[in-house]
């Protein structure tokens, strides 16, 4: 054991002279050198994220269950089927699309909203303001499952503790919030916002403490106030910080799977099934692979589409 | 049922068991001389003498009745000294795909449990492996079953699947809220006159007596009892097309929505809520499976369970059925099929300790045995054999039922269309998607 270190440690040359060995052009080493830098991660990009792409692009014109033998080609039927009024798909998909944009609609501005105001407050100085940060952030560590089933028990019409106290304090003690529209939309958006909004409130912050002291007290000393110094400091400071926050949450919004999957169920009828839920209950379910590919693509468009125009829309504004 | 996501699998995820992937090892026998025997591939199913094998025996059971079948495991492994098995429970939910994905990659189990609306779909797509040979060697024949069930595990002239238990629809009475309504607790409502009439004093006395749970698959399965019994079927001989919403069908939902419209239940009942209810003694009726006698004794609640009452012109009711099954692994040893074989034949033989889990044995000899006999609201509920319910046999068959009839039931219940418009909408659904499963399944 011993001696193969020795030899080990021998063996090995020296940094700098691997560099100098060959005495090829600097040059011709920093092009190289990105790519291997980047290899590890190119070759997980390429096996989880490329391949698939293309992959599922294939399975897209196919009838595809991958344990059937037959999986015939179908050309663009899949797609075609999904903009043929009456087809099996047309009319659950975009009822699902629907349901995604209604829950994005109504749960991204407040998760951009809510989070800014907990985050200029928590930036202030005051007693406790670890302990409302780490109270605000908390909810965010529990899994989809759990946050899930608690809010259904407690958000249940008949036996739910909301509708309880809700009955305690006189209000109407019977609101279907998981069964009945648009009281589902309630119950989806208000725990994922309760949920999640620690997550955005975070990246606030650290934007926050990232803007220069100093700007403030220029605008302090030209005489703007709290309102002003919000609208000429602080946004401008926290520009990209919005464009992240915006699209990252539109992406997590139109991906909503578990809060309807646990929540409302889908409920009533197929009103709140989101297009994930749709998805895998076509594809992993059914097992028809080929027309849930379909649907992943037209969905994935209409995602691209939307992050596109909002980071022009944010980023580029000034220009 | 494989289909929907149960109480007690709620309860395991919320446990944070994300994977839902437990893993057990249960007997771990003596270590025996692997070299001493070889051969003997075929194997008589009743006894073993092939060299020692390690079988993977994966199932859905999530709930109460995971600890008696990882009892009966290990009962098993200490008795067959060259045989040990190991128990992985998945819930049902995700059981259906990862088997399937296991399996196809040579890593599945290598006996397994399924239901028996399943078991067509998984023989179609090759994921399971004809056992009338198993059958044969075992000698087992469809008298030695109950009937319904035997006939159910065969698919396109072949048998898939060896029945375990059958776990029909009961009629759960809960005897502190028919007392508190002026009810004898004794005499549980069997007509339909006598169901009403409960329904009608308990409504005076302020009490909702029977809650109708809107969410699947509680709510399909109620509506396909009251079907059934009015005659009606799900579908038409040749599954070709769904006839839920024949009159038999729409007066059968037709009398659910009037419950609830009559106030004989609440509005907007939740997932389980109706279960809820029933454990907080405000729910006196609950229609439920078998499988909730265990979980109800256990929440301290003063209960009988029985026969479903009947309500339309036929007795009949909702039931499904485990299976055992064996996997089309590629290069399967063919010891570990002998092997499995005798496993089966054991199990199946001893189910009436399977029985105390809350499932009637499909097996006439477990069924008839003293130990079955002594399990009071098991064997009430056992009655209900001659005229259980299955969905025909046919691949993809549960996936039609949700995607088409969940929804339409649900809506329904929730008072938002009117019985006939949501079933004729998911019938002609549903025909829509019987004909592309008949594509898919032939070609």
């Amino acid at each position: 054991m011993a001696t193969q270190n020795v030899e080990r440690t021998e063996a090995q040359p020296s940094p700098r002279k691997r560099f100098d060995v060959g005495g090829r052009k600097p040059s011709d080493a920093s092009l190289l050198t990105p790519y291997v830098f980047m290899a590890p991660y190119l070759v997980l990009f390429g096996v989880f994220i490329l391949v698939p792409v293309f992959y599922g692009l294939w399975i897209s014109l196919h009838n595809w269950d991958y344990l059937l033998p037959g999986k015939p080609w179908v050309g663009l039927k899949n797609y075609v089927d999904l903009f043929t009024p009456g087809s099996t798909t047309y009319e659950p998909f975009w009822q699902s699309m629907e349901a995604t944009g209604k829950f994005t609609l109504y749960s991204v501005p407040l998760l951009v909203l809510i989070p800014l105001l907990i985050a200029l407050v928590l930036n202030r100085e005051f007693l406790g303001r670890n302990f409302f940060r780490t109270m605000y952030f908390a909810p965010y560590v529990l899994g989809v499952a759990v946050i899930g089933i608690l809010w259904r028990y407690l958000l249940d019409t008949n036996v739910g503790l909301v509708n309880y106290y809700l009955g305690q304090l006189g209000l109407p003690d019977n609101i279907p919030w998981t069964n009945e529209l648009p009281w589902g939309w309630v119950a989806l958006v208000g725990p994922t916002v309760w949920w999640t909004l620690g997550f955005n409130t975070v990246i606030y912050l650290a934007g926050l403490q990232d803007i220069d002291p100093a700007l403030y007290d220029a605008a302090k000393v030209d005489g703007a106030n709290r309102w002003r110094r919000f609208l000429h400091v602080t946004l401008p400071g926290l520009r990209p910080i919005l464009v992240f926050v915006i699209t990252v949450t539109i992406l997590a919004s139109a991906n909503v799977f578990g809060q309807a999957y646990l929540i409302t169920e889908g409920a009533p009828g197929d009103e709140t099934q989101t297009a994930i839920m749709y998805l895998a209950e076509e594809g992993l379910r059914n097992f028809n692979m080929g027309s849930a590919a379909a649907m992943s693509y037209v969905l994935a468009f209409f995602l691209a589409v939307i992050s596109v125009v909002n980071f022009v829309l944010i980023r580029y504004r000034e220009d | 049922m494989g289909r929907r996501v149960t109480r007690q699998e709620f309860l395991l995820m919320s446990a944070g068991v994300g994977a839902g992937f437990v893993l057990t090892g249960c007997g771990g026998g003596p270590q025996s001389n692997p070299a001493v025997q070889q051969g003997q591939s075929a194997g008589s199913g009743k006894s073993y003498n092939g060299p020692k094998v390690d079988l993977a025996f994966w199932n859905g059971f999530t709930g109460g009745d995971g600890p008696v079948m990882r009892q009966m495991c290990e009962e098993f492994s200490s008795q067959e000294k060259n045989i040990n098995v190991t128990m992985n429970t998945i819930e049902w939910e995700a059981y259906y795909q990862k088997v399937p994905a296991a399996v196809s990659s040579g890593e599945g189990p290598d006996v397994a449990i399924m239901h028996i609306d399943t078991v067509p779909t998984n023989a179609a797509r090759q994921v399971i492996i004809p056992l009338d040979d198993v059958a044969n060697a075992l000698k087992l024949k469809k008298g030695d079953f109950f009937p319904i069930v035997w006939d159910a595990g065969i698919y396109n002239g072949k048998r898939y699947g060896i029945p375990l238990d059958v776990h029909p629809f009961g009629f759960f009475y809960n005897k502190d809220v028919m007392e508190k309504g002026g009810l004898d607790p004794n005499k549980p409502p069997q007509t339909k006159d006598e169901f009403m009439g409960a329904l009608e004093q308990l409504k005076g006395k302020g009490i909702e007596g029977f809650w109708v749970p809107t969410i699947p698959a509680g709510s399909t399965w109620t509506f396909e009892t009251v079907l059934w019994q009015y005659g009606g079927d799900l579908y038409n001989e040749e599954v070709t097309e769904a006839t839920w919403n024949s009159d038999a069908g729409v007066s059968a939902l037709t009398w659910l929505v009037d419950l609830i419209k009559q106030g004989y239940s609440p509005k907007n009942v939740g997932e389980e809520a109706e279960l809820v209810a029933f454990q907080n003694n405000k729910n006196a009726f609950y229609w439920s499976g078998i499988w909730n006698i265990n979980p109800l004794k256990d929440a301290g609640v003063n209960y009988g369970a029985t026969v479903m009452p009947q309500i339309g012109s036929e007795k009949a009711t909702w039931a499904n059925s485990h299976n055992f099954v064996i996997p089309n692994k590629p290069g399967q040893d063919p010891n570990k099929i002998a092997a499995s074989k005798v496993f089966i034949n054991w199990v199946t033989s001893n189910s009436a300790d399977w029985a105390e889990a809350g499932q009637v044995p499909a097996r006439d000899s477990a069924r008839e045995s003293s130990a079955f006999q002594s399990l009071e609201l098991q064997n009430n509920i056992a009655q209900e054999l001659p005229y259980v319910h299955f969905p025909p046999p046919v691949p993809g068959i549960a996936d039609v039922a949700i995607q088409a009839l969940d929804p339409a039931v649900n809506e329904a219940l929730l008072l938002k269309k009117e019985p006939k418009a949501a079933l004729d909408e998911a019938a002609s659904q549903a025909n829509q998607l019987l004909k592309e499963n008949r594509q898919k399944y032939q070609a």
